[in-house]
């Protein structure tokens, strides 16, 4: 299969299961709701060794939220309800509750819910209030700038992860050009985020390693520095590959994903440098969501 | 289509309607709705003595004529709709712990005194003591939410421990007396003595009122949970100004003859 002259691996993405939850961050304005979400998807890149994967989704009008105030929609994924549980509270306390003018709540309703002003209320150190507005309980914080909001729990349901593709180009400048839009397009899909830095990993790894102690590591038959060195994937003309992981709330969010950001780096075709598209997977044995990648660009 | 139930005669001295509830009409049939007991004073009476009852019974019940003399309609309820067409007596939704009463007139004193849950709605105005305890008790409404459009008299809220209050006119004196905790909101002006006695909880108005002196101005700021609390009432159809929405609130802390851990929030734009 071949997009504008992209040659399309005939292999497939392989995907986890996780849990997600969404939270809202509201602000005085939009400048200081980007700056505490910015902090709290900060070292939140891979469950590998963060905990948690997490990014924002998309800015939400005034209308939209709680508050009537501007704000920022994240979606929060870890391997389980256990993770989030210790996560979530740790995140919004040190890093909304720290920035000015902030309140922070629950983005999505469900059965299942983890802590958020649920055990930060203790921050008020005995002065903490508690309100129940529409069904809903909130604690008042009081701290030094006024108060901060924070709705007591936050909504968990299964989710996936590590749905992925990845984009083998001439040069990282070109492979880049191309990940950048096509992390633009997937921004726009609901449900979805792109955790890594920018959007795009720039050390894709392999499950376990040479070394005991440790669980993922450099994805060697990608790397274009071991061609000659081990098996590679890689042909001669590759000299960077870069990948883009997508968690989302459910398969077809993460296929729809896949699609619009693969099309969108295919648009870029051989003449800007992108030659190959291919898939991180690790033969069936890490999940049990395959993402066949000649089947979702149908 | 719900149950309807129409007074035909009209009490002389105040009739105690507590049967008007889905709960006690659950799984009955006509007859047996018509044969539910009211007290007319202290005398035992049928339902059907005073009210001509037709309709299915599937927990929606509508009510109507001049229904100010007729007293505990929806105590104690816990699920279901009641609709008052037009004014209702004495301690409606006493008690209550689910469902929602909604009165399309005015409603009459004690007003879902000691309520428990559910939801009450008043179009009108209602009397003295809404979601109050009854003397000689220190906890009065304990959770729901009482919603009414017009004013309200005196004490309203008086020992309320959980939930909220709205008025969308007028209140009297001693909103909010001994509150224990949970929110009162007076869109209009509210009377004396606000809060005389509170130890915790919040009273929230929207214009100027005065202030007991043992009660202390903490800040001049713009809560945002009063910002949630105005755009729920939005929803609920109350008319409220986007300025006020934004604007700030002087916080006043007391009483300081109790606890002091109770709140005066004042629109002060």
């Amino acid at each position: 299969m071949k997009i504008n002259g992209v040659q399309i691996d005939n292999n497939f993405a392989e995907a986890f299961p996780m849990k997600a939850t969404r939270i809202i961050v509201t602000a005085m304005n939009l400048k200081w709701a980007y700056r505490a979400a910015n902090a709290l998807r900060g070292f939140a890149t891979s469950v590998i060794a963060c905990g948690v994967e997490a990014d924002i989704e998309k800015e939400l009008k005034p209308s939209e939220t709680p508050d009537g105030r501007p704000g920022l929609s994240l979606m929060i994924f870890a391997m389980s309800t256990k993770q989030l549980e210790k996560q979530v509270p740790i995140r919004v306390g040190q890093t909304v509750m720290t920035t000015a003018t902030t309140a922070c709540y629950s983005g999505m309703e469900s059965d299942t819910q983890v802590s958020m002003g649920k055990s930060l209320r203790y921050f008020g150190d005995g002065y903490q209030i508690s309100k129940i507005i529409n069904g809903k309980r909130f604690w008042r914080i009081p701290i030094m700038h006024g108060e901060f909001i924070c709705e007591e729990t936050t909504g968990v349901q299964p989710a996936i992860g590590g749905g992925n593709f990845l984009i083998l180009a001439k040069s990282a400048r070109q492979g880049l050009t191309a990940c950048e839009k096509a992390v633009d397009a997937i921004k726009k899909v609901e449900g979805v985020i792109t955790a890594f830095p920018g959007g795009v990993v720039g050390s894709g790894s392999k499950v376990g390693s040479k070394y005991p102690f440790l669980s993922a590591s450099t994805n060697e038959a990608f790397c274009p520095t071991l061609k000659g060195v081990v098996k590679t994937e890689l042909g001669p003309e590759i000299g960077s590959v870069l990948e883009i992981v997508i968690d989302g709330l459910d398969e077809a969010s993460v296929a729809k994903a896949m699609r619009i950001g693969i099309r969108e780096v295919c648009s870029y075709g051989p003449k800007n440098g992108i030659y190959r598209i291919s898939a991180g997977n690790y033969g069936g044995n890490l999940g049990p969501h395959l993402f066949y990648l000649h089947e979702i660009l149908k | 289509m719900p149950l309807h139930l129409k007074l035909h005669t009209t009490p002389e001295v105040p009739l105690e309607a507590e049967c008007i509830c889905p709960d006690r009409m659950r799984g009955l049939s006509i007859d047996d709705i018509n044969r539910l007991i009211v007290f007319h004073g202290n005398r035992e009476m049928h339902l059907a003595d005073f009210f001509e009852c037709s309709g299915n019974n599937d927990g929606d019940i509508r009510v109507a004529g001049d229904l100010v003399n007729v007293k505990h309609v929806g105590s104690t309820m816990s699920f279901g709709l009641i609709t008052i067409e037009g004014d209702i007596g004495v301690h409606a939704g006493a008690a209550m712990s689910g469902g929602k009463i909604l009165i399309e007139g005015n409603a009459s004193d004690w007003l879902a005194p000691e309520m428990l849950g559910g939801e009450i709605e008043v179009r009108g105005n209602a009397g003295h003591l809404v979601g109050s305890g009854y003397r000689g008790s220190t906890v009065g409404m304990q959770g729901g939410e009482i919603f009414i459009h017009g004013n309200v008299k005196n004490e309203t809220g008086h020992c309320m421990r959980r939930g909220l209050i709205v008025v969308g006119g007028t209140s009297g004196d001693f909103t909010g007396v001994n509150m224990l905790a949970g929110t009162i909101i007076v869109i209009g002006e509210m009377g004396t003595r606000t809060g005389a006695g509170m130890k915790r909880g919040s009273i929230i108005s929207l214009t100027k009122t005065s202030i007991l002196p043992t009660f202390s101005l903490a800040c001049n700021y713009s809560p945002v949970f009063i910002k949630q609390y105005l755009h729920y009432l939005l929803k609920k159809g109350y008319d409220i100004d986007s300025k006020i929405i934004n604007g700030h609130f002087e916080r006043w802390c007391g009483d300081a003859v109790e606890l002091n851990r109770g709140e005066v929030l004042l629109y002060a734009d």
